[in-house]
């Protein structure tokens, strides 16, 4: 990779990431590339390693060993793990955003909507309350949620709605890398439906690259162009989404494929 | 016409005089002697030197006396007479192996070398009345008194259970080249390192360490305890004199150690064995050494992976909180004066009804 | 043991040092929190063991020392703690403001603008100004090395949005020197605009929560808030009844229980100034 092709190049580059447990392995040997405004599927069953992965890539967990490197929007690539702090703090509450799968973990549930939605503006120096405020309004409209919910408090919105709530949150500044934790994972069967029309709507319309972990086939195929299938802590298949559902290689994915087709 | 309060400085001296004077009580009864206090009522004295964090009987005696019973008080007085002395340098750690022993309890062996000394406690007592208490009785046996006291070195709890291979965490050693970490010259700093916590817990309220150690045994953060040992007795404390090139006993102290058995744990590499919960505290009180065995167990969460589920595991939450001194000042202060706040609260709350009451005329204008 | 002789006031000068090397270096990074060894004082935590530490570590036997509390020298905490230094330091003190070279307070910053020799300590019982948004230590500390404070603006937009107006009236939080966001202790949101570019030196000690911090002479101190929502002081829409000032914070006394108020200054030096001031206008 020639480091001079700055816009063409991927968003994200995951080189051999290993996290162990002591002596349990979390996931080994990861290695991918994102590219801007794809969106990367990881999938397996719980105890597969994707969770540890997801919070290797957010700076939760530290990696074993391993590297990942990002795009920055000065088209250099850098170690996300040598970043400075205050630099790694920017960066995740500005060009990437994290949305976890119960909504109270990603939002505050004391302030109101608005100000969920407008945390991140005013982290980045907005100061005008109007401002703040026709923006929030503007985001809420963009997510489904009637503007003059703008000033209720999270708790009072239902689960789909605290979801989409999240998701605008981190959408605000313009992320151009958003992480998802089994994003539609305690919401109704309809309301899941509604969540992922709406989630690729706006993953297309912005182009943001999107690395989204799940167990659920269905929201894979839905979402993700391509996909990780992770088995004890490594990753026994990539491929396009719709080559690795329909003509599985690996014996494990053919297996998870099969049972969801059955069930 | 009002006239601004005056007059702080009489009320203040008028305050002092009937402290005085409902301190000195019913003048027909003869005034309670600090002897009195410091050889009678040990147990109080006991509880003021720990937390007052100053060993010294006839000063704690003395600040029971003029608190009028009331030990955070007490404890208050200490330390504020504590702060203002010099410090010369740091004792060599206690050996408790070596200790006077008058009591010391295992409740993990039946019996083990030293023997179980039951010694002076209430555990066994029917806690009934003992209306002869209330005239003058007869002088105890002295003779039975004294023989409880054992001489000569008797193995801890932790050295016999670690003489069967590493059943035990080992003794954490400190480095003698490095000078411990003082909770009293230096501001405490998250994360503090275990002997730090120790110090805290040490001189923290009873009260608050057995409420949180209790909350332990019952779920919240659980350790599976056994009391490895209990003693209290007689310690001596030595100190490194650069200038001799050797140690100087400068006394004794009489101290109660808690030596808590917990959960094992194991990992890949290193065979499972039990883990550890450290209480020490000046005099004799069990209920203070054990509560803070306890916390001090549960407080070693991240050393053993374990999950943050409970107060009494959160260093921030517990080194906080635990200082009575600082409760109660803290607590009390809000006897001070607030007004120039409260008068703003009260302004606010006047122009938030205001706003509310225009815009509900102006509603009610428009229907 | 007898009676001991204490260090002139109180603390032995090695304390004092340890404290004045705290008080420098907050001075050199205005508004940051300087952790201190801070010492058992023989009044309660909370009572201003802070102010009282950061008093005796500057005060000199020349000085002339003056101790309010809620903007009154007779307040009985007032009253006790001038007492503590007249015992312990012998110094001189004062009830007015222009002749006292320490002033030690509590909730109150003068109303006559102090000078360049004066020294201005308060007494600080919370000095985080992100405790109650964020109660970690560890966490509130970076965010005050990287300069993070979304979270204060988070809290006031809330305000805004429920009462229409940033509904904090006192402790009201500043930013000190375009970096720190600061508490000010809890002195009414009226006195915040004589923290900016005051020519006296500024010292806040926190004893309980061992932090000290300080604001150097002619220091740009800003209260947070927004363009459109620009912070404002309290207003009277009535004049001390005693005085006549219209530009004074100003005590509600309640005269009797049939809701009978009177409105008098707050900072009593201040008052009975202008009264006497009056006096001598009429008679001379």
């Amino acid at each position: 990779m020639v480091e001079g092709d700055m816009k063409h190049g991927p968003l994200l580059r995951v080189n051999r990431l290993t996290k162990f447990y002591g002596a349990r392995t979390g996931c080994r040997d990861v290695s991918f590339e994102l590219w801007p405004g794809e969106v990367l599927a990881i999938v397996g069953e719980s105890g597969s390693g994707k969770t540890t992965l997801l919070s290797c890539l957010w700076g939760d967990l530290m990696p074993t060993a391993g590297s990942i490197e990002y795009r920055m929007r000065d088209g250099r690539m850098r170690d996300v793990m040598r970043l400075s702090e205050a630099e790694r703090r920017l960066l995740m509450r500005t060009d990437w955003g994290f949305v976890r799968q119960n909504p109270a973990d990603g939002l505050r549930m004391n302030v109101s909507a608005g100000a969920n939605v407008g945390e991140r503006l005013m982290a980045v120096g907005a100061r005008h309350y109007g401002n703040i405020r026709s923006e929030a309004s503007d985001w809420l409209g963009r997510v489904e949620i009637a503007t003059d919910r703008i000033d209720d408090m999270p708790r009072q919105f239902s689960g789909g709605m605290r979801q989409r709530l999240q998701i605008a949150r981190n959408l605000v500044t313009g992320p151009r890398l958003v992480f998802m934790d089994e994003p539609t994972g305690g919401l109704d069967v309809s309301v899941q439906a509604r969540l992922l029309d709406l989630l690729r709507g706006l993953v297309a319309d912005l182009s943001i690259a999107v690395v989204i972990v799940t167990h659920d086939l269905a929201v894979a195929r839905l979402l993700s162009h391509r996909m990780l299938v992770m088995r004890g802590g490594v990753v026994v298949e990539e491929g396009l989404t719709d080559q690795v559902l329909d003509d599985p290689q690996a014996e494990y994915s053919q297996l998870l494929v099969s049972s969801i087709l059955q069930a | 016409m009002y006239v601004a309060v005056k007059g702080g400085e009489k009320a203040i001296a008028e305050a002092h005089r009937l402290l005085a004077e409902d301190r000195r009580g019913d003048p027909d009864v003869a005034e309670i002697g600090t002897d009195q206090i410091a050889s009678q009522l040990t147990l109080a004295v006991d509880r003021a030197m720990a937390e007052g964090s100053l060993y010294d009987r006839g000063l704690a005696a003395l600040a029971i006396k003029q608190a009028r019973g009331d030990l955070i008080e007490a404890i208050f007085l200490l330390r504020a007479y504590r702060t203002t002395l010099p410090r010369f340098g740091y004792s060599a750690p206690l050996e408790t192996q070596d200790m006077l022993l008058r009591r010391r309890v295992s409740a993990v062996f039946k019996d083990l070398p030293g023997g179980q000394i039951l010694g002076p406690t209430f555990d066994y007592t029917h806690r009934l009345l003992d209306f002869d208490l209330e005239s003058p009785g007869e002088m105890p046996d002295a003779e039975s008194f004294d023989a409880d006291v054992v001489h000569g070195t008797v193995p801890r709890i932790t050295d016999l259970i670690n003489n069967e291979d590493g059943m035990i965490e080992p003794d954490v050693r400190s480095d003698p080249e490095v000078e411990p970490d003082d909770l009293t010259r230096e501001p405490l700093a998250f994360p503090a390192d275990r002997s730090l916590r120790l110090q805290a817990l040490a001189r923290g309220d009873e009260g608050f360490l057995l409420a949180l150690g209790y909350s332990t045994q019952r779920g919240y953060a659980r350790t599976h305890p056994f009391a490895g040992e209990i003693r209290f007795g007689m310690v001596e404390v030595e100190f490194f004199v650069e200038e001799l090139g050797f140690a100087v006993t400068l006394g004794r102290v009489s101290v109660t150690e808690c030596q808590m058995v917990t959960q094992f744990r194991g990992t890949p590499t290193q065979p499972a064995q039990f883990t550890r919960g450290y209480g020490l505290v000046f005099g004799q009180s069990e209920r203070k050494s054990m509560s803070m065995a306890l916390v001090d167990r549960a407080l070693r969460r991240a050393e053993f992976d374990e999950d943050l589920v409970a107060s009494a595991q959160d260093e921030e939450f517990v080194l906080s909180h635990c200082d009575n001194i600082q409760a109660t000042g803290f607590i009390e202060h809000l006897k001070l004066p607030h007004y120039v706040d409260f008068q703003a609260e009260l302004e606010l709350l006047r122009k938030i009804r205001r706003g509310q009451d225009e815009r509900n005329a102006a509603q009610e204008a428009a229907e | 043991m007898n009676k001991q002789h204490y260090n002139f006031a109180y603390l032995d000068e090695q304390t004092k040092r340890m404290i004045r090397r705290a008080i420098l270096k907050g001075i050199a990074v205005p508004g940051y929190q300087v952790p201190f060894a801070s010492r058992e004082m023989p009044m309660p935590y909370g009572w201003g063991t802070g102010g009282v530490q950061v008093t005796a570590a500057v005060l000199g036997r020349d000085d002339v020392l003056k101790v309010i509390d809620q903007g009154s020298d007779d307040t009985t905490n007032a009253v006790a703690i001038r007492g503590f230094f007249k015992k312990t330091a012998g110094v001189e003190t004062t009830t007015q403001t222009r002749e006292a070279t320490v002033i030690q307070t509590r909730h109150r910053i003068p109303e006559e603008p102090l000078k360049a020799h004066q020294i201005l300590v308060y007494q600080v019982p919370i000095p985080e100004p992100l405790r109650f948004l964020e109660p970690r230590e560890t966490e509130t500390r970076k965010m005050h090395a990287l300069s993070e404070y979304g979270l204060m603006h988070v809290k006031l937009y809330e305000d805004i949005t429920r009462h229409g107006h940033i509904a904090t009236t006192y402790a009201y939080p500043v930013q000190v020197d375009g970096h720190y966001v600061m508490d000010p202790s809890p002195t009414p949101k009226f006195d915040n605009p004589k923290m900016q570019r005051m020519a006296a030196l500024q010292l806040f000690g926190a004893g309980r929560e061992k932090r000290i911090y300080a604001i150097p002479p002619h220091t740009e101190v800003v209260s947070l808030d927004f363009d459109d929502h620009p912070f404002s002081i309290q207003q009277w829409d009535r004049p001390c009844e005693l005085c006549g000032a219209r530009d004074s914070y100003l005590d509600e006394i309640v005269l009797d229980d049939k809701g009978k108020r009177m409105f008098a200054c707050s900072d009593t030096d201040h008052c009975e100034r202008r009264q006497s001031a009056q006096g001598e206008a009429r008679h001379g």
